[in-house]
């Protein structure tokens, strides 16, 4: 009996040197979200081992987080998360020394409003919000402008997105406030703007993923949708073009972050270096099908690709987009209350 | 992995549970089935209070207190003004004088009237439509009627939310029908996103539980009484008017009920046939406690639905008293 006690103790006390051996790095990433050969590949080339672990939604991964928030070294949240986590104080300051690669990222995703300063946070993946439409029934002039949703000669033909933050973000844009408003007048006329919208039948349809299918088939002529379903539409076809319009729209950044109480920092850091790497980045790139934010790496993807407005947006562009902030509950309410009067609004039929 | 630590009042609700537990097989037993026999609907009753008693408790603890457990009745106010909560914000952020000109929002109690309505619609169109097929199927003269009996089952072998997906591909513009119609020289016709689809796809998906107490009610009827009836001078409409409909109400209140509670609590389908533009109470709920993350005015509409359906129900029992029709209602 002692024996296997004393067996049970030693094993007991050689357990965290075993696991303290050899290095490793916690990464919390999205589900799909990465060329799993890489891993691999940064085993090899470094060998720190990484343990790698998925969520699925941005909520998910807060919960574990702050719950745990030792148990992770690299996490992927997207920006209002990066914001949140920031306020929260849940983050560490990076070591850019440590990471030489962040020069390849995109001058036009640093220093973000969401992380000023960017201590706390490195693109990963990005995109924006604009109209899909079908080049035989749309003219490219008019999309332009967020207002050809309101265009009396595509009526019945729009399908617009069932998201609160994006279609009153539309709304505020195209009147020229900002996105992230918190003036209840602007939301009020943002919100009569919609309600218009959908009383005048414009508006097909309020949805959401299934939309760049329906404009596959045929189905409408304008749709609101991220760029990464806008690039599947328009790779299965030609009659399809995606957007931007001129006064400016959202973007969305899913970053690299290292929480405050991660136990791996300097890890964490070389392994955030090597997704900068450019040939990492293009192999992500191109299993995620999401925007780069890596220059390198487009570089290296050759002249299709970087001339690809969908995928790589110019800059520009993404001068007149704002990223969402990460709203308080008091003007989330108000964002909601007044999306469910334009749900509810009653159209004339 | 997670480190849930759990309110006072979860203790409180489980010991209520297993009061309410004992209570119940203690009962069992004085009502003289006997010990033994209580132990055997033991599993049943600890079911229905784990999974029927203790949300209800829950739902009714959420829509009686605030975020943060305070006591309050203004998640019903929000009810009545759906821009309740959202004036106080503003009177809070933004002062008094935006905040009053924020007028009484009256989404909550429109879309709930607009649910009713198509509900009611919903059950009257299954009831025109059922009643003649229950008919078919119980007629014994009928070779079709057991033929109908099954066709009306096999759709129920594949999930609603498939078929009622599959009857996109039907609808769309560039669909089945519209392919058909333009074939033929109609040409196309708007015929999804809708409140015509979306009372299309309801009818569809309930017209069996509106079909199946009828049919069931019918042939448990002796056919001899029709006979009589005829021998005693009525005509076929006179027999159908004055004895088989009489005696098939219980199979009719139960159908009505059957279609009409899913039908009030619908979600879904109009998001899918609808295209999200025509809202009811189902999505309403469920939009508030995931999109809006407000489970307590969430749980204050689920509540309101809950008593709803309960006075339904028990209007519907004065009409068969004995619980012939299966005794749902």
């Amino acid at each position: 009996m002692k024996k296997i006690v004393a067996f049970l103790l030693c094993a007991a006390l050689l357990l965290p040197v075993c696991a303290f051996a050899q290095e490793v790095v916690n990464v919390f990433n999205w589900e799909d979200y990465i060329d799993e050969s890489v891993l691999q590949d940064f085993e090899a080339e470094t060998g720190i081992h990484v343990n790698y672990m998925r969520f699925t939604t941005n909520e998910d991964m807060l919960v574990q987080v702050e719950a745990n928030p030792g148990a992770f070294d690299v996490v992927f949240p997207s920006e209002y998360c990066v914001e949140r986590l920031t306020n929260k104080g849940l983050l560490a300051e990076i070591n850019f020394d440590n990471i030489p690669n962040f020069q390849n990222i995109k001058e036009s995703l640093k220093n973000p409003s969401y992380d000023e300063g960017n201590a706390h946070s490195v693109p990963y993946q990005w995109g924006t919000l604009g109209i899909l439409y079908n080049t035989e029934l749309v003219d490219a002039e008019d999309v332009k402008t967020w207002s050809v949703l309101w265009n009396e000669k595509y009526k019945g033909q729009v399908l617009m997105m069932n998201s609160i933050r994006d279609a009153m973000g539309i709304a505020l844009k195209m009147q020229g406030y900002g996105m992230n408003s918190t003036d209840y007048t602007q939301l009020r006329a943002a919100a009569d703007l919609l309600i218009q919208q959908k009383q005048s039948g414009m508006v097909k349809a309020y949805g959401l993923d299934e939309f760049k299918d329906k404009m596959v088939a045929g189905e409408a002529a304008l749709a609101v949708v991220y760029s990464g379903d806008a690039e599947y539409a328009v790779e299965l076809s030609d009659k399809l073009a995606y957007c931007v319009p001129d006064e400016g729209s959202n973007v969305w950044v899913d970053c690299a972050v290292i929480p405050a109480a991660a136990k791996n920092k300097e890890n964490a850091e070389k392994f955030i270096n090597y997704l900068c790497s450019p040939e990492v980045a293009v192999r992500n790139c191109e299993a995620i099908g999401y925007c780069c934010p890596n220059e390198a790496a487009i570089e290296l993807m050759g002249e299709e690709y970087a001339s690809n407005p969908v995928m790589n947006p110019s800059d520009e562009t993404v001068a007149n987009c704002e990223y969402f902030n990460d709203l308080d509950a008091t003007w989330l309410t108000v964002y909601n209350t007044l999306w469910q009067e334009v749900l509810n609004a009653r159209q004339g039929n | 992995m997670y480190n849930v630590s759990l309110p006072w009042w979860s203790y409180a609700l489980m010991g209520a549970g297993l009061v309410v537990f004992l209570g119940l097989l203690t009962l069992s037993v004085k009502r003289n089935h006997g010990v033994k026999r209580s132990l055997f609907a033991s599993p049943y009753i600890l079911w229905m209070i784990l999974f029927t008693l203790l949300p209800c408790v829950l739902i009714a603890y959420y829509a009686l207190t605030d975020g943060s457990g305070q006591l309050t009745l203004d998640n019903f106010r929000a009810f009545w003004d759906s821009n309740h909560i959202m004036r106080e914000n503003m009177r809070a952020v933004a002062g008094d004088e935006v905040a009053a000109t924020i007028p009484r929002g009256s989404v909550n109690v429109d879309t709930l009237v607009y649910s009713l309505w198509m509900a009611f619609l919903c059950t009257a169109i299954s009831l025109l439509l059922g009643y003649p097929a229950a008919l078919f199927m119980a007629d014994r003269h009928m070779k079709l009627g057991s033929t109908l009996v099954v066709l009306f089952i096999i759709p129920m072998w594949m999930n609603f939310l498939l078929r009622t997906i599959a009857w996109m591909s039907l609808l769309e513009d560039n669909g089945l029908i519209n392919a058909f119609l333009e074939w033929i020289g109609v040409g196309k016709v708007q015929l999804m996103y809708n409140q015509g689809a979306v009372l299309l796809g309801m009818v569809y998906n309930f017209l069996p539980f509106m079909v199946f107490p009828i049919y069931t009610s019918l042939s448990k009827m002796d056919p001899k009484l029709g006979e009589a009836a005829m021998d005693l001078g009525c005509n076929e409409a006179k027999t159908l008017l004055k004895v088989t409909i009489p005696l098939s109400v219980p199979g009719i209140i139960s159908g009505i009920t059957m279609v009409f509670m899913p039908s009030v609590t619908t979600f879904f389908i109009p998001r899918v046939l609808g295209g999200g533009s025509t809202q009811m109470f189902g999505d309403l709920i469920e939009t508030t406690f995931l999109t809006a993350g407000d489970w307590n005015l969430g749980s204050a509409l689920s509540l309101i639905m809950m008593v709803l359906i309960l006075i339904s129900l028990s209007i519907l029992r004065k009409a068969d008293p004995n619980g012939e029709g299966g005794g749902i209602a």
